[in-house]
């Protein structure tokens, strides 16, 4: 069974971190990996980063185009990577735009992941359609689940047709908006979350874009599997470092 | 063969490779966009503003002097004599609108030199509808009287602060806007480029082009095709029309004209189908240039409107299926190609439209054959850049 499985069977209110490899500085990607795992957090998506992120607001932009800068690339990633299941069991996502995967080759990028003992991808802009008909087959050879995303104006079909292609998690995007963090939810929001769960769908949801505290942590995780933080890690990190990660885990999960 | 097939592609180039936060939008507009384009009310009103506002039919002229000088027949389709001085206007009236019959109250945009910031804003005022064009910071700065004629025109142009702060970030940021802005707002991408049905769209809008090239050929040499088709691309969105109503007719050639700026191997580069690669940018699939790991990089161009690392997928699949010859023009050979128009026609170009005029550097025509090059743009933009490479 594939690790974002049992994660998910085993416990609710999961917490997952997005952050992007190579940020601050190049060798940060495992120090970070091994701090959030020891701080309590469930879960990581570790960003590959890409010159023109659509997708992401103005923080992960910039942490891509540091990261870019610093050397990072698929190549450079997988290097890192290599010895990382010796020192950490929790799922490790990859969170990265199609092109650098399909440069390097979608079965070859597939196939390394495998090896390293990376557990899924979520790729925003390859679109649940073309996965189903052209690559659905490598991930599964290779015991990937890709993620998909739904968002507020996502319809009712197309959520199910989702769900039914969905092997983990749906990534349950809060609001019409690119990545960035929010202080509250509103009455939008929560009645979107209420909505989604009365579907009672196959897959369970984790809840993404605009989670920054324990405030919109908790809301998001009361209708759902769970939540992810990304923008506002980040933000963590540039000012503080590694040393700022776990008093900023211990803020959400206390 | 070389037109759009259901699934919105152009042999292997193309598809709608979007975030899942634009897909009910870009779903809409595939749904929808050839149905409102068939209304008969809408066909009315495009035509209406076409002909009292942009001022077509553009002119197909036979120059004489550039005949003489080629030893062959040149045309010139006179897309610069338009309103607001360029083919854009085709494309901006016509997403207007559409976006006003989808119940848009909002307009996006991306520009580059700002030409097509312009004809948006054009658009937005004369339908009275709110316009945010996004614009690259240095571009900004390079192109000052674009974004004066913008603001005068009521848009507001928001600095895309990202990246490398040109044209393919200011299309980041629009794509972002959307994201964000998912149900008031329309997005009017400028050349045939994005998702589908983008590039079909802008094409069809563009088709005009070549449909009045047919008859205006039949009025002047008694046959409704040319021998050549000649235009320059950056994303394609000109050459796109210019070609569309003769891409089945394989008696006509087509002929692009990519910008190699400094030198195709200079690394300072527009020319797309030499130095891309397949890949995915801005929602297609397409040649784009990049990295080895798959980073999208910056092209250059003497010429702004042609500096965009990517080529409409349409255009990808001509050069690919071998439909269209590609050739490239360095920013000297353009520029002395619009050197020369100015001293032989007294037309002076846009520096994009040099690069058309640029063929007879690269290839000879036989003096019987008709060469139709589409003069996409006027140059009165360009002004500063041929007063400093001329030293006027």
């Amino acid at each position: 069974m594939n690790r974002i499985n049992r994660k998910l069977e085993a416990s609710n209110k999961l917490l997952s971190i997005y952050f992007t490899a190579g940020y601050p500085d190049l060798e940060n990607t495992v120090p970070i990996i091994e701090q959030l795992e020891k701080s309590g957090v469930d879960m990581l998506e570790i960003g590959l980063p890409f010159s023109d992120p659509l997708a992401d607001g103005p923080t992960i932009q910039a942490s891509s185009t540091k990261a870019l800068k610093n050397g990072m690339s698929s190549e450079k990633l997988f290097e890192q990577l290599k010895n990382i299941r010796k020192t950490v069991e929790i799922p490790l996502i990859i969170m990265g735009y199609f092109n650098p995967i399909l440069q390097y080759g979608v079965e070859k990028f597939c196939q390394k992941c495998q090896e390293i003992g990376i557990d899924g991808l979520i790729i925003p802009d390859l679109p649940v359609d073309v996965y189903h008909q052209e690559y659905q087959e490598v991930f599964e050879k290779y015991n990937l689940i890709n993620i998909f995303l739904i968002t507020p104006q996502t319809s009712k079909e197309r959520i199910e047709l989702i769900d039914s292609v969905s092997k983990g998690f749906i990534y349950m995007v809060s609001s019409a908006s690119v990545t960035g963090a929010k202080n509250t939810f509103g009455d939008a929001q929560t009645d979107y979350f209420k909505k989604v769960e009365a579907m009672n769908l196959k897959a369970p949801q984790i809840v993404g874009f605009g989670i920054s505290n324990k405030e919109t942590f908790e809301s998001a995780t009361e209708y759902t599997k769970g939540a992810i933080i990304g923008s506002a890690f980040i933000k963590v990190v540039t000012e503080k470092g590694i040393s700022g990660i776990d008093p900023f885990v211990k803020s959400i999960l206390s | 063969m070389y037109h759009v097939n259901k699934q919105g592609y152009y042999g292997e180039f193309g598809g709608a490779y979007i975030p899942e936060m634009l897909y009910p939008n870009v779903e809409k507009l595939r749904q929808e966009y050839l149905k409102i384009m068939g209304e008969e009310s809408f066909i009315k009103q495009f035509n209406q503003l076409l002909k009292d506002y942009v001022g077509r039919p553009s002119p197909l002229y036979f120059a004489k002097g550039l005949s003489k000088k080629h030893g062959t027949k040149v045309y010139l389709k006179r897309e610069d004599l338009n309103h607001t001085g360029a083919h854009k206007i085709n494309n901006t009236i016509g997403q207007i609108l559409l976006a006003k019959r989808l119940g848009k109250t909002r307009i996006i945009a991306e520009t580059g030199a700002g030409q097509h910031g312009v004809a948006t804003a054009t658009v937005c005022a004369l339908a009275d509808i709110q316009c945010v064009v996004y614009m690259g910071e240095i571009d900004i700065q390079r192109q000052a009287p674009n974004v004066a004629r913008m603001k005068m025109l009521g848009a507001e142009v928001r600095p895309a602060l990202s990246g490398s702060r040109t044209l393919k970030d200011a299309t980041n940021e629009a794509i972002r806007d959307w994201i964000n802005n998912p149900v008031d707002t329309h997005y009017i991408i400028g050349s045939a480029i994005g998702p589908h049905p983008y590039p079909d769209m802008v094409t069809r809008f563009q088709s005009v082009i070549s449909e009045e090239i047919k008859w205006q050929l039949q009025e002047k040499e008694g046959r409704d095709y040319p021998d050549y088709v000649v235009a320059c691309i950056g994303g394609g969105s000109n050459a796109a029309g210019t070609y569309y109503h003769f891409l089945d007719n394989e008696k006509v050639n087509i002929i692009a004209v990519e910008a190699a700026g400094k030198g195709i191997q200079s690394g300072e580069s527009a020319a797309t189908s030499q130095l891309g690669k397949e890949g995915i940018i801005h929602g297609c699939k397409t040649l784009l240039m990049q990295t080895q790991d798959g980073q999208i990089t910056e092209p250059y161009s003497i010429s702004a409107g042609l500096d965009y690392p990517g080529v409409g997928p349409m255009h990808a699949h001509l050069y690919r299926s071998k439909r269209g010859t590609f050739y490239s023009a360095t920013d000297e050979q353009a520029m002395k190609a619009g050197l020369e128009l100015c001293k032989t026609e007294g037309i002076i170009p846009a520096i994009e439209s040099s690069h058309a005029l640029a063929i007879f550097e690269h290839t000879t025509f036989k003096e019987d054959d008709i060469v139709v090059i589409s003069l996409s743009g006027r140059g009165d933009k360009d002004l500063d850049t041929y007063i400093r490479y001329f030293d006027l």
